[in-house]
């Protein structure tokens, strides 16, 4: 999408511009581009806030958790429900690395819907890098803990031999499709979402102030539906990081 | 000039698999209210794989508004 801004003066107004990434500190190493953009930016918001969120919560530890803690041990359970119920107990060394992704993902969906804030979620460049990440990781965990026996993963179990034979390399498809597929659902829905708020927006002001409060009206509601979207979209990430890390780890 | 007709036309095209997914949210919410009518008691334990499937068949509607996004913008 970063292109938008090559269609001239129309498109810089666009829909699009929300989704530029402008740098800004320039840094260059060795005619690498590594300048602190906006991205990087709400990607720091979004470490900062779940850092000082916890920290917060649990600086003053009681057995009866007030508010603050209350929601943080929520939040926590939560996810490590989710992890102990579609991994397993195998599972659990790995809840740090999924309740960092949640959160992670959660913070920086929650943080792109403030007006004039930059969504780093709906760029897939970002999600691609977290759907990849969890991909590798998850094969190579399969086959340190089972070796070539992994490859069972992509035999259904009690298949006969010619149907086995016939489902091995779709299975196998199914399977190196899963990063992109992981990647491009995150990506898409804060893309397609952020657009949908925009292009509203737009005909609040086109059509002034006799037909403008209709467009307003459905601004509110798909921003509740953004906010829902958001929380939705994190979760089903973390999960499916949950399912693809029981498959590698019991293997059917 | 033409090929920015056409890449209008491929877009409008594309968003076409968005129906798809419209039926598919539609099937799973219709039928997760379907489910809470039967047995209520269930309802907040249906509710989690309602969201999930409503996320997962969102996500096809999307890849095609990808696509449409891809073929306009690029």
């Amino acid at each position: 999408m970063e292109h938008a801004e090559d269609h001239g003066g129309a498109a810089a107004d666009g829909p699009m511009e929300q989704f530029d990434i402008t740098p800004l500190i320039p840094i260059h190493v060795g005619g690498v581009d590594l300048s602190y953009s906006n991205s990087a930016l709400f990607m720091t918001f979004a470490v900062i806030a779940s850092f000082l969120l916890f920290w917060g919560a649990m600086r003053q530890r009681t057995i009866v958790p007030g508010r603050l803690q209350a929601a943080t041990e929520i939040l926590y359970e939560f996810i490590a429900d989710m992890v102990k119920s579609n991994a397993g107990k195998e599972g659990m060394p790995f809840f740090p690395f999924v309740f960092t992704l949640f959160l992670f993902i959660l913070f920086g969906n929650v943080f792109g819907l403030f007006p004039y804030s930059f969504t780093f979620t709906s760029h897939i460049v970002v999600t691609g890098a977290m759907a990849v990440f969890v991909f590798i990781a998850v094969t190579l965990l399969g086959f340190f803990k089972h070796g070539f026996h992994f490859f069972s993963l992509f035999v259904p179990p009690g298949a006969p031999l010619p149907v086995a034979i016939g489902l091995f390399p779709l299975e196998m498809f199914s399977y190196i499709i899963r990063p992109f597929s992981l990647s491009l659902r995150l990506f898409a829905n804060m893309l397609a979402g952020h657009v949908l708020l925009k292009v509203l927006a737009g005909f609040i002001i086109s059509l002034g102030l006799l037909f403008g409060w209709l467009p307003f009206a459905a601004v509110v509601a798909v921003t509740l539906l953004e906010i829902l979207v958001a929380l939705i979209q994190a979760y089903v990430f973390t999960l499916l990081s949950c399912l693809y890390l029981n498959d590698a780890l019991n293997l059917n | 000039m033409e090929t920015e007709a056409a890449k209008m036309i491929g877009a409008g095209l594309a968003a076409i698999g968005v129906i798809g997914g419209g039926v598919g949210v539609g099937i799973v919410f219709g039928q997760y209210m379907q489910a809470a009518a039967r047995n209520p008691s269930m309802s907040d334990q249906l509710r989690a794989f309602a969201f999930l499937g409503f996320a997962l068949s969102e996500a096809t509607a999307l890849f095609a508004l990808v696509i449409a996004l891809i073929i306009l913008f690029t």
